[in-house]
């Protein structure tokens, strides 16, 4: 008995001696990959602009005041508020709003039939899911223009078997930007709604049916509550890429669906670019994701402790 | 007056599935205020009754009738039947009170009187206290009773209930065999309760249907099912049994006369046997030790069992034959390797039909 406590000690501060070498690669890829791109942003945001591309190591708030404020061509009348690049915000969300939707209306039944397919078959259909996105996501952006211009394959037979006497106009659309985001961040949507649906227990379904439910009713009161994670989860994870996405906006949207992501893209491209613009714009969006996170966290917290 | 008491009416109810058929020609008739239960071993078709009769599952051919009205082609939700499900299915996201309720809001009671009614449904399970709880806070045997509560809320003309103690520990499963069984007498609702286990269906069932293979064997009290097993699968599966092969040697009106391996006759009620080989179903408590008997055995083995003594005999053309005695002060233990002669009571033997 003597002995125990001793030899247990130096066993606990042996595992802490082994632990924290194994956890260095964990540490190391949050510091490379997340803590230092983000602090090098933050920094950059705060620097100002050189003008070949580039920044000089002077810290101001320019960055920030040009975003929302506007001070006149040459900076010298009293400030009003700039709506230029909230609108481009605004636009942003709205649709990558839209593009959630849209993934959710077309995504939630996809999931739901694979989910309740029989065991081996669900494997193929997931796999059928995912080919499209073995190619290239720009690729798979240009080829939706094509398909969807004024002569291509969707308008041309639509006109010939005389539906249509004009080309539907798509390109150039903020429907086409939609379009395009829903088609690039589908399998987001489809794959944590599969997990959630697939884990449902089918029972409650019987059970509600059992309590004179119908099958609306079913859906509404038992079947969206129960999976309602894996369909925030789903939204997330389209909602968030949408929001800074750029080959979609810029492919398939004209000069009128402008989105943050080509503005940020723009900031970073040659000699044009404004360095310390760009990274507040980021910063910008970041912040804002992160708020939209937080009160999700907290509904979550606040439901789990009921 | 008959169809008055007929709670459920079963006519040639077939499920198939592909090429399995899970019930063949099925008929059952259920009365009116009764705790009926369907009893057999898993896969033989109990279940797929069950969710028949509740509507989750559809008949290929045949008729329920509930109180006279067909209702085999109607969704489930339109069947005035509630179920008890074998994992709860308790709805993980509402509350103890809500999950009560929820079958009393579909059907249009006001919000006031849910709440009172599903208040005192939780009252009868005494599970008050609970009201506010999520079903995951609850231990097995108290998410059983909100099961129950929630199936016997919106006051069903017939519950089912499929092997709703099977998850509890024995304890549980003796106590809320008692409490099922009082809940069916206060309510006077039919209740249809589906299980494997033997021992609980002879404990609380008015009527038992035991099922073989997608048929119904028989039909009856527990007693006569124990006591008059109708076939060989009765027999085996009700209880203990002992299974001999015996001759019948001829039919005298409704006895046989049969002859035990050893060459003893004895006579048996006939029970639809004509002359030729049959089994004989004999029940350990039913045979006892004595000085002279119709059976000769040699013990093999004798097993404590507290209250009783099992004594595993072979007969010497070579059967086993256990022999359950009543353990008391005087029962003297024969030791193993002894001969003795086994006694049958008076009506111990059952002849059957196949």
């Amino acid at each position: 008995m003597a002995g125990l406590t001793p030899s247990g000690q130096g066993n606990g501060s042996g595992y802490r001696r082994i632990v924290a070498p194994l956890l260095l690669p964990t540490w190391l890829m949050i510091g490379i990959f997340l803590v230092l791109p983000v602090l090098l942003m933050a920094i950059y945001s705060f620097l100002t602009k050189e003008f070949r591309g580039g920044v000089i190591w002077d810290f101001t708030l320019a960055s920030y005041d040009q975003f929302f404020l506007n001070r006149g061509l040459f900076g010298d009348e009293p400030p009003v508020i700039e709506w230029t690049y909230i609108t481009i915000f605004w636009r942003s969300i709205w649709q990558a709003a839209v593009a959630t939707l849209i993934c959710l209306a077309i995504g939630f039944p996809t999931a739901w039939f694979i989910a309740t397919r029989p065991p081996r078959s669900r494997a193929i259909w997931l796999f059928l899911i995912t080919i499209p996105y073995w190619v290239n996501l720009l690729i798979r952006t240009v080829s939706l223009k094509f398909l969807i211009r004024d002569n291509g394959p969707l308008n041309e037979p639509l006109m010939a078997l005389g539906l249509i006497t004009d080309p539907l106009p798509l390109v150039n659309t903020n429907l086409a930007v939609q379009l395009g985001l829903f088609y690039s961040y589908l399998p987001f949507m489809v794959l944590p709604i599969y997990a959630a649906v697939e884990r449902y227990n089918f029972a409650l379904s019987e059970a509600a049916a059992d309590l004179y439910a119908s099958r609306w009713v079913t859906l509404w009161e038992i079947v969206l509550p129960v999976v309602k994670p894996g369909i925030i989860a789903g939204c997330i994870l389209v909602f968030v890429p949408s929001l800074g996405a750029f080959l979609a906006p810029d492919l398939l949207g004209g000069a009128k669906t402008f989105m943050i992501g080509s503005l940020i893209d723009e900031q970073f491209r040659g000699s044009q670019g404004n360095w310390p613009f760009g990274a507040a714009a980021a910063m910008i969006l970041m912040t804002l994701v992160l708020i939209v996170l937080m009160f999700y966290a907290r509904a979550q917290a606040r439901e789990g402790a009921r | 007056m008959r169809w008055m008491s007929t709670a459920i009416e079963i006519r040639s109810a077939v499920k198939r599935y592909g090429t399995t058929t899970a019930l063949h020609a099925v008929s059952l008739e259920i009365a009116d205020n009764a705790f009926f239960t369907l009893l057999g071993p898993s896969g033989c078709g109990k279940t797929t009754l069950l969710r028949c009769i509740a509507g989750f599952e559809d008949l290929n051919e045949g008729e329920i009738r509930l109180f006279g009205q067909d209702i085999a082609r109607l969704d489930p939700n339109h069947r005035p039947v509630n179920t008890v499900f074998q994992h709860y299915a308790l709805f993980p996201h509402m509350t103890v009170l809500e999950n009560v309720a929820f079958g009393l809001k579909m059907i249009g009671v006001s919000l006031d009187d849910r709440r009172a009614r599903a208040g005192r449904m939780l009252e009868m399970v005494h599970l008050s206290a609970f009201a506010d709880r999520m079903p995951t806070q609850l231990s097995g045997g108290q998410q059983q009773r909100v099961a129950l509560a929630r199936a016997l809320a919106p006051e069903p003309k017939v519950l089912l209930l499929d092997e709703p103690l099977s998850a509890l520990d024995l304890k549980l499963r003796q106590a809320m065999r008692v409490e099922l069984k009082t809940l069916q007498e206060e309510t006077g609702i039919t209740f249809v309760f589906v299980t494997h286990d033997q021992e609980e269906a002879l404990t609380m069932s008015d009527r038992i249907a035991v099922m073989s293979q997608g048929r119904v064997q028989q039909v009856g009290s527990a007693r006569e099912i124990y006591e008059a097993p109708v076939n060989r699968f009765v027999a085996d599966f009700i209880g203990e049994t002992n299974l001999i092969e015996v001759t019948v040697e001829r039919i005298e009106g409704d006895w046989a006369r049969v002859i035990l391996p050893g060459g003893h006759v004895i006579r048996c009620a006939a029970a639809g046997t004509s002359p030729g080989k049959h089994h004989l179903s004999i029940r350990p408590e039913r045979l006892s030790l004595a000085k002279t008997g119709e059976l000769v055995a040699t013990i093999e083995r004798v097993v404590y069992l507290g209250t009783d003594l099992q004594l595993l005999t072979r007969l010497t053309s070579g059967e086993a034959i256990q022999v359950r005695l009543q353990n008391s002060a005087r029962t003297e233990v024969p030791a193993p390797g002894t001969q003795v002669a086994l006694h049958l009571e008076e009506g111990a033997a059952r002849l059957l039909a196949d």
